[in-house]
């Protein structure tokens, strides 16, 4: 029920959700993961089977319709209220209580991530796992158990529901891991590239960087620095320095809240040229452990020493651009010549 | 930071033909279909698609409505300069119909307004570039190119071929004839070492006599029956001959060599559309090459005089001429020192001090001051214990690991055995691109300017001119009618015209230049072309569509930022020190940031001393940026005018990956 990241492989993808294997497979792989564990698919469903031995409640999902919103929206709300209000097994909670005392160590109700981490193939694309389940700086056994419960609740949200409709998906296989991971208190973080997002160029990495935690800057709320690093010199080709208006930080209860970036620290890039290519090479690192350009969350600690406070947190494949086919842009020719007269004639370019 | 900008998302030219462009090389075609979109069609593959953007934003940039060039006609001569047309030959003034024409500033080779003598370095080249792509290689797109003078400056403009019928028809010739040579290649660099050695050895051997009062014995016993006045004409010609020889040979591999690169270089820019100009540079420049010698050399001198114990000679600011004599005095040890020194100034020390475009350009040879203004650091880092040598066999190793991961990107075997041709030819061709120079630009260019300046001497001598300088104020064929007056006058027994006639052109021509100095060039002239994507363009003068756009677009009066071309690079922070010309090399202190018009290799030991460079003209390929490269500091090259906006001693951040300069509060 409760699987530690090192124990973790990309195979364990059905009981421990698609972010819950990825972070596994970095942690296995050498990457700096922040550690922490997934409270595996079966977890949930023993919660689930408790809530509805009958099955009555996920019968009345099937039935609806996907364009009918109304019933969708009602039908949603009431099983989420139903989901979140309803106690853990006990087994279950026991497991997640020493799971999480673990994990703290010698530090009381130390903060961590509490994540959901969904099976579903093709989650990696759909919206939908998006950052309503992702919920910072949670600290205390009780307040770990509320946020698993919602991370479950969420495979109820309207837009998640409607969508399973929409793909006629029974609702016997739908299930859900969380990920419970220790915070990074993050002095500034961002995600990266391992393929321009832009151009879809496979030779640079591409980064962007905020202050604080990287939510205000997956969230939008932030316009980002942003580099363009070789991958294979580091060279660092471009770079944006842009005004950082706000950062999300944690509070010290428990959660996380917006403030405004000091004045004299918004327009000063989050990273050094050295912390970049630090962070470009993570990137390629991780690129090359799983053979396809990927999508990188990251962060970089307030505390311990550069660069082991440079922390993944989350890896997943690049979808954009790998899903164009790939056509060559030039073929050997009879000749090396062949090329250059083809050039000089315009040949090349014209193609 | 505009060049940070998503090129994808920039406007596209609603109506622009796409083939409407200026080229030097490749002759004006257009990289993208005719009327190519900025969205790339919905069928686009990932490889293709980024490349159609990338390429139709800059084939479609417009140009905005203020960020107009004048047309050559509308250029007023420099208030205070009228007359300077005499002294440039008549075919080099602009003509109506240049008016329809593209031209632009070669600041790269000529950053100054151009004293008479000097203009025979534009002739020789442009004779010779011109030939082999027109008439010896055929090549099917492009013809030679046009140089025009404007108050004092240099403006030179490319002649596509348009014409599909005369294209296919130059094909023809231009497949046998450049595979030939490619074929052939190393066989025909060795035949060309040998051309140029033969060459430089007849320069060398070319002598210019004395006029005595009567000829030589020899004259008689050995029935010569030639006086010497004879061979003042004959050495003359044979050098002025020489010199134009040279160029063509020079012209001869260089302009396959360039097409063979630029081919690799716009294939990288079409796999990788990111990558940078410096990375594909960085995947074929080699690791032992001519240009690194001189400086080795130097390093070499400073290692051997701390192994002889000589190294308390080395101070800072020590005339050349005092550290020679106290060297004789040193015993062993000295003579030994001189010796390597001996060996080392032929040929290494035939550098230039610029790029051998100015007859002011000298040689190491010709002033020591500026070599060993080097040594004292090198002998200081010798006796500290720092490694000199350039560690080439980490850089050959790097710079496999370069190709090899960018092979490895490519995601198609087709792709990747192009590559590997390609790559391959620019190799086969890269030496002679690299090293071609030191034998033309520099060892024969400064035999050529050095004989010249006996020339001048033998006129001085003769009563033409106050100073053997002066001589330079005369274009090469005006040397010619000179030499004509003192050969007669000598014949005669009389006296020759002399200063007479050249005094008053001498005053009023140096008077001219003066005021030409202050002149500040446009960049370019006439109406601007649709776009302009030519690696070569790119790679030596820094020209590209958005490069033209930033030099048209007004100059905001409080704006503190220059933009240029991201050569090498690396941030950093300093002072700046403004050196308009290698005599100032001296000036610059440790730590400083070098801001000069351009560099050439013979400032490569200063490079040891500042922490990044800034240049007016330059690209990717240029001097200055392959040695800040080298060195690891960053560079910014082809700012148009940062000599212009920079003071000595402000301080300045470099950027040397997006190609930023900003002048700090």
């Amino acid at each position: 029920m409760i699987r530690w990241f090192r124990e973790i492989r990309l195979d364990d993808r059905p009981t421990v959700g698609g972010k819950g294997a990825s972070l596994g497979e970095l942690a296995r792989a050498g990457i700096n993961v922040p550690p922490g564990f997934v409270v595996a698919t079966e977890a949930y469903t023993r919660f689930i089977d408790a809530i509805d031995p009958r099955r009555e409640l996920r019968r009345r999902i099937e039935r609806l319709e996907a364009n009918d919103t109304a019933s969708v929206t009602k039908v949603a709300t009431e099983v989420r209220a139903q989901i979140e209000k309803a106690p853990v097994p006990k087994d279950v909670h026991a497991a997640l209580t020493k799971a999480y005392a673990t994990l703290c160590a010698s530090e009381r109700d130390a903060p961590v991530a509490v994540r959901s981490s969904a099976t579903s193939e093709d989650s990696d694309e759909a919206s939908f796992a998006g950052l309503q389940d992702t919920y910072l700086w949670v600290r205390g056994a009780d307040s770990v158990v509320t946020q698993l419960r919602r991370c479950w609740a969420s495979l109820y949200s309207e837009p998640s529901v409607s969508y399973r409709r929409r793909l006629k998906l029974p609702e016997e296989h739908v299930a859900m891991a969380v990920v419970v991971q220790r915070m990074v208190n993050a002095r500034c973080a961002g995600v990266m590239f391992t393929r321009s997002p832009t151009t879809g160029d496979r030779s640079v990495i591409a980064i962007e960087a905020a202050w604080g935690l990287g939510s205000a800057m997956v969230s939008g709320e932030v316009t980002p620095d942003r580099y363009v690093v070789s991958k294979v010199t580091l060279d660092i080709s471009k770079r944006t320095v842009s005004p950082k208006l706000i950062r999300h930080v944690p509070v010290p209860a428990g959660g996380v809240r917006e403030e405004e970036v000091p004045a004299a620290m918004q327009s000063v890039p989050c990273l050094s040229d050295e912390q970049v290519k630090e962070v470009a090479r993570v990137g390629k690192r991780i690129e090359q452990h799983y053979g396809k350009a990927q999508d990188i969350e990251w962060a970089m600690d307030e505390s311990g020493k550069f660069p082991d406070n440079l922390y993944l947190l989350q890896s997943r494949p690049e979808t954009v651009w790998a899903s164009r086919s790939q056509e060559p842009i030039a073929k050997p020719a009879a000749s090396a010549m062949d090329h250059v007269l083809a050039a000089l004639s315009g040949g090349l370019k014209r193609k | 930071m505009g060049k940070s900008e998503d090129i994808a998302k920039l406007p596209s030219h609603p109506g622009g033909n796409g083939t409407d462009m200026y080229s030097f090389f490749t002759g004006g075609r257009s990289v993208a279909n005719p009327r190519p979109s900025a969205t790339p069609p919905a069928h686009a593959t990932p490889s293709a698609a980024p490349t159609i953007q990338r390429i139709a934003s800059v084939a479609n940039r417009q140009q905005p409505k203020d960020g107009q060039f004048l047309l050559p006609s509308q250029v007023e001569t420099a208030p205070g300069a009228e007359g300077w047309e005499e002294m440039y030959p008549y075919f080099t003034r602009f003509r109506p119909e240049d008016d329809q024409r593209f031209w632009f500033y070669n600041g790269m080779h000529f950053p100054e307004p151009m004293p008479a003598f000097d203009m025979i370095t534009a002739e020789a080249p442009y004779v010779a570039l011109g030939a082999f792509n027109t008439r010896v290689f055929v090549v099917p797109g492009v013809k030679g190119i046009d140089h025009r003078v404007v108050n004092g400056r240099v403006f030179i403009s490319g002649l596509p071929v348009t014409d599909p019928e005369e294209i296919q028809e130059r094909l023809m010739y231009f497949q046998e004839r450049a595979f030939y040579y490619f074929g052939n290649w190393n066989k025909l660099y060795d035949k060309w070492r040998d051309k140029m050695m033969t060459l430089i050895h007849e320069m060398e051997a070319i002598k210019v006599p004395d006029l005595p009062k009567y000829d030589d014995e020899a004259m008689v016993k050995e029935g010569r029956g030639i006086a010497q006045n004879y061979y003042v004409m004959e050495s003359y010609q044979r050098a002025i001959q020489g010199y134009f020889k040279m160029w063509q040979y020079h012209m001869e591999m260089l302009l396959l060599g360039y097409g063979a690169y630029s081919t690799f270089f716009e294939f990288c820019k079409k796999a990788f559309p990111e990558i940078t100009d410096q990375t594909i540079s960085r995947m074929v420049a080699g690791v032992d090459v001519l240009m690194f010698r001189p400086d080795d050399e130097l390093k070499k001198l400073a290692r051997l005089a701390v192994e002889l114990k000589l190294d308390d000679e080395f101070r800072e600011d020590r005339d050349p001429a005092d550290l020679l004599e106290s060297m004789k005095r040193r015993g062993k040890p000295g003579e030994r020192w001189l010796a390597a020194l001996k060996k080392a100034r032929d040929p290494w020390f035939n550098v230039s001090t610029g790029d051998g475009f100015y007859h002011h350009h000298r040689s190491w040879n010709d002033d020591l001051a500026i070599p060993f203004s080097a040594l004292p650091r090198y002998v200081r880092q010798v006796k500290a214990g720092e490694s000199l040598e350039r560690p080439t066999e980490k850089l050959k190793r790097e710079r496999e690991r370069i190709r090899k991961e960018y092979r490895a990107l490519l995601t198609t075997d087709a792709d990747r055995g192009a590559f590997d041709q390609m790559l391959g030819l620019s190799e086969l061709v890269f030496p002679f691109v690299e090293d071609h120079k030191f034998y033309c630009e520099h060892w024969l260019t400064m035999i050529f300017f050095k004989k010249m300046r006996e020339f001048a001497q033998l006129l001085t001598k003769n009563g033409f001119f106050d100073d053997p300088e002066d001589m330079f104020h005369l274009h090469h064929s005006e040397v010619g009618q000179a030499i004509s007056d003192l050969m007669l006058a000598w014949s005669a027994g009389s006296t020759p015209r002399g200063k007479a006639h050249w005094g008053p052109i001498v005053a009023r021509r140096k008077a001219l230049l003066k005021t030409l100095f202050d002149w500040a060039p446009p960049p370019a002239l006439g109406p601007v072309p649709e776009a302009i994507n030519d690696a070569v363009l790119n790679m030596l003068w820094g020209i590209t569509s958005e490069q033209l756009r930033s030099w048209a677009a007004p100059v905001a009066a409080n704006s503190n930022e220059l933009r240029g071309f991201a050569a090498s690079e690396g941030v950093v922070e300093g002072l700046a020190r403004v050196v308009m010309s290698v005599d100032e090399i001296a000036s610059i202190r440790e730590g400083e940031i070098l801001v000069c018009p351009v560099t050439a290799p013979s400032w490569a030991p200063i490079f040891g001393k500042i922490k990044a460079a800034v240049s007016d003209i330059g690209g990717t390929m240029s001097h200055a940026a392959i040695v800040a490269r080298e060195y690891g500091m960053p560079a910014v090259v082809g700012t148009g005018h940062a000599t212009k906006r920079i003071r000595t001693g402000q301080r300045l951040r470099v950027d040397g990956s997006t190609g930023v300069v900003t002048i700090l509060p």
